[in-house]
């Protein structure tokens, strides 16, 4: 045998129940946990959600956040805040920061005039600082980002739901959608905590979380199924572990080479997009988790029909070549 | 279970054939953006070309695929606008052009319903108060008779207006089918009319969208910012001639009835009284130029139609010796003595503008005043560098996910783990052609989203090898190994794919903008890594198999 890097031993018998009262509780309270601080926190809604303009500057000197504030002190321009940016990708002499100015009260967004009075008093005091780029939105789309966002999302999860209907029995829709909630949420929560920025592309993130973790969920759902046709007298419970055990390799192979691809993102991506990486980074975990010790639990308290399998072997199934 | 036919593996490989050279343009991206242009360019001018457009046109061989990705504001830096045209503005239009037309047919009635007027109200409605009620039936009909039938899908035959009576008064407002028509013109035309602002301009593959049904989505790529954007494409030049009363340097001038009082655009403190009904306005210009006087200084020179240059000329005639003024937005450009008739309705505006002004001003004249007002609810500008800095920051992430992919696949998987890599540098390389072909947007998080399909689309081949390796643990030789390694794990491969693409079309349809564009390359980077996961690794396991002859595989 050639030498392989293995992550996971060619055969494991671990008991994916054996802690289950204590995995499941602290899923359960992850959640809990991410639902209060979402409500309590907040969360660090960017232009998207909530309107408003944001700056970025970019200069060659040091950025001085004190200074900045100082320069726009004078200038009637709302709510501001001043966020230093820092990247192992700028240059040696690259120094980013983003500014944020809410809209004031009754103005449909920040006008023209504010801006262009908050770039005149940063380069008074820094000649050199230049604007990559400059965003506005209004309430009223951000209103509406807010609402087809949460569309998004709900529609995604409706979607899978379905499909996972269809394909397997309604319990394994239950367990996948009780799964992918999980890991929304408790990724939401986690944004919630950090104050991270959470724009328009984390719902992205959370829809190919969403993605991810059902594609992981399924893939030993499947499984499950063909060990259901296979070992008709076998308890679900013991079924289970061996399924999750036969198809360990492939989740930890595939979370490992999504993860690989993640991080490098993560790390050389730049800061523009590094909040979305950072979320499906958070989602390929999560995901990986929930398929291990969510999903599985709730079909296992739900109960599956075993009665009528031997009558429809592999139904609605693509393939069924060879088997 | 037979090998794969041999059609099969001659379709496998010229769809990666295929998919590796048209995914090579965006390798020379710079170069074949040339050559595209400078083709361009050529064609539309008839085959000739100038020096520079040959060396151009030659940088790239024009018989491989030229086709390429589009760079996305994000990263090519440009401005970004989300217009809600104030559809509403039009109805007051109209309703101020109607009221002549409705005072004049109740003139006629005059014995029967007295003096009229018009009463205050709000801008889309249209309200005028009769001294003598008892016409009011008689005022109501000839009311109706000044409106036409709409020609809608759904509303044919209803009228244009609805006048309705209220005491003493007519209240006349727009039918609901005219006012959707008039929504759906009055967005068609502002649609055209940025368009053509924006491509007088100059500026590569803009993005003019109507969204919703009173949004424009305007996007130009390579513009300074979003204010320059706003500038060109909100500023209604509106040309009138007027004629002058009188000059004065008092800003509190009362300019009397029916008159206004402009300022100058060049001589400070001086103000023009002029008579507030054009003698000519903008809307009868046919044509605008930048040219220049007889003194060589930039000018615009014009020219009438018909009824422009019938009226101009009537009024020259008549009034040689006198001032009159040339307005632009509110401004007087210039008022210059009429030193002569002007038969043919043609002339020459000069002021104090420098070549750009005037080029700038013969383009807002020519393509006519917005028919309503624009609100901006979104505004983005992107500097061309920030663009820059995401697309190398973008191609060092990929190249390096890249590589450790391919490192730890072939640590993994030995020499399976080489095989699968190379469905992986196909599928990026399909990826990138199709996202050419189909003429696609590559924006920041669609890189991302290749950048993800990477990690996700060995996921395939892991359930494979997975699979073989069972088979192989259970006793299986190395042709049936493979085989049931395939078909075994298609069902699985199937499920999580699907899943996979509904996200992203569920991203596609309700998405906007950036989300989008990452949901095109997720949704297509799905299908790619299926098709190269499944049936180019097999068919480079079966060229092996066959090859060799293994007795056994060691996976």
């Amino acid at each position: 045998m050639a030498w392989r890097l293995r992550l996971v031993p060619e055969t494991t018998n671990i008991n994916f129940f054996a802690i289950q009262w204590v995995t499941f509780g602290s899923s359960i309270f992850a959640m809990v946990a991410s639902l209060v601080l979402i409500f309590t926190m907040g969360l660090n809604f960017g232009i998207d959600f909530r309107g408003g303009t944001t700056i970025r500057t970019e200069s060659t000197v040091a950025v001085d956040v004190a200074d900045y504030r100082e320069a726009l002190s004078g200038i009637d321009a709302g709510d501001v805040s001043i966020t230093q940016v820092f990247d192992p990708s700028f240059r040696e002499d690259q120094h980013v920061a983003m500014i944020r100015l809410s809209a004031r009260e009754g103005e449909e967004s920040v006008t023209p005039e504010v801006i262009a009075e908050v770039e005149a008093a940063l380069q008074t005091i820094d000649p050199a600082i230049t604007f990559p780029s400059v965003e506005s939105v209004g309430p009223k789309v951000s209103q509406e980002l807010i609402t087809s966002a949460l569309l998004a999302v709900l529609a995604g999860a409706i979607g899978i739901l379905a499909y996972v209907w269809v394909r397997f029995e309604w319990q394994f829709a239950v367990g996948t959608v009780a799964a992918l909630i999980h890991d929304v949420l408790v990724t939401v929560g986690i944004f919630a905590l950090f104050q991270i920025k959470f724009d328009l592309t984390i719902v992205a993130a959370l829809l190919t979380i969403l993605g991810y973790s059902v594609n992981d969920t399924v893939v030993i759902f499947d499984r499950l199924r063909e060990n259901l046709a296979k070992y008709k007298q076998m308890p679900l419970r013991e079924m289970m572990n061996l399924t999750a055990n036969e198809t360990l390799s492939r989740t930890i192979m595939t979370a490992s080479t999504t993860f690989i691809s993640l991080s490098v993102l993560f790390i050389f991506g730049g800061d523009v997009i590094r909040g979305f990486v950072f979320a499906m980074l958070l989602g390929v975990v999560l995901g990986t988790y929930s398929t291990l010790y969510m999903a599985k639990n709730i079909v296992l308290m739900l109960g599956v029909d075993r009665s009528d399998k031997t009558k429809k072997p592999g139904s609605g199934e693509f393939a069924n070549v060879d088997a | 279970m037979e090998s794969m036919a041999l059609w099969k593996r001659v379709l496998i490989l010229l769809v990666c054939g295929w998919g590796v050279l048209a995914a090579v343009p965006n390798l020379f991206y710079a170069q074949v953006e040339r050559h595209n242009d400078a083709v361009i360019a050529i064609e539309a001018a008839g085959g000739t070309a100038t020096p520079e457009q040959t060396t151009a046109a030659a940088e790239w061989p024009g018989f491989l695929p030229s086709a390429l990705m589009n760079l996305g504001l994000d990263l090519r830096g440009g401005a970004h606008l989300l217009a809600e045209v104030q559809v509403e503005d039009v109805y007051k239009t109209r309703m101020d052009g109607l009221w002549p037309e409705v005072r004049d047919a109740l003139r006629d009635l005059r014995d029967q319903v007295g003096a009229v007027r018009r009463a205050p109200s709000p801008d889309d409605v249209l309200r005028v108060t009769l001294s003598n009620p008892e016409g009011m039936p008689a005022a109501l009909e000839a009311v109706r008779a000044l409106g036409s039938s709409v020609v809608t899908l759904t509303g044919v035959g209803e009228s244009t207006i609805d006048v309705t009576s209220e005491g003493n008064d007519i209240v006349v407002r727009l039918s609901e089918a005219e006012q959707q028509a008039t929504d759906q013109r009055t967005i068609q035309q502002s649609l055209e009319i940025i368009r053509r602002r924006v491509d007088e301009a100059g500026t590569r593959e803009p993005t003019i969208q109507r969204q919703g049904t009173d949004r424009i989505l305007i996007q130009v790529p390579g513009i300074g910012s979003a204010q320059e954007l706003k500038a060109l494409i909100g500023q209604t030049a509106q040309l009138t001639f007027n004629a002058v009363i009188s000059r004065t340097t008092d800003a509190g001038a009362s300019p009397g009835p029916r008159n206004v009082l402009l300022p100058s655009m060049d001589e400070e403190g001086v103000y023009y009284i002029v008579e507030q009904t054009p003698v000519v306005s903008g809307e009868d210009l046919v044509d605008a130029q930048p040219s220049f006087d007889q003194n060589g200084q930039p000018a615009v020179s014009f020219r009438f139609d018909t009824t422009g240059a019938r009226a101009f000329g009537d009024y020259t005639a008549a009034n040689i010796g006198a001032p009159f003024a040339i307005v632009l937005d509110d401004e007087v450009i210039s008022a210059p003595v009429i030193q002569s008739h002007i038969p043919g309705g043609s002339g020459i505006i000069t002021g104090n503008f420098d070549v750009e002004e005037s080029t700038r001003l013969a383009v807002l004249l020519r393509a006519g005043a917005l028919p309503a007002e624009m609100t901006f609810l979104e505004e983005r500008t992107i500097g061309p560098e920030l663009g820059q800095d995401s697309i190398d920051a973008g191609r060092t992430a990929a190249l390096i996910g890249m590589v450790a992919v391919a490192v730890y696949m072939i640590a993994c998987y030995g020499m399976f783990g080489l095989f699968a890599n190379i469905a992986l540098a196909v599928n990026i390389a399909l990826l990138m052609a199709i996202l050419s072909a189909i003429g696609a947007t590559l924006t920041l998080p669609g890189i991302a989203g290749i950048v993800l399909t990477m990690g996700m689309a060995v996921d395939a081949n892991v359930l494979i090898f997975e699979r073989m390796r069972e088979e192989l643990r259970a006793g299986a030789n190395a042709r049936r190994a493979m085989e049931q390694g395939f078909d075994r794990a298609f069902s699985a491969i199937m499920d999580s794919n699907v899943t996979g693409l509904l996200t992203a079309v569920i991203m596609f349809w309700l998405g906007s903008g950036p989300v989008r564009g990452f949901a095109v390359t997720l949704g297509l980077g799905i299908i790619t890594s299926m098709f190269t996961a499944v049936y180019v690794t097999r068919l480079i396991v079966e060229t092996y198999i066959d090859w060799k002859r293994p007795k056994t595989l060691v996976v």
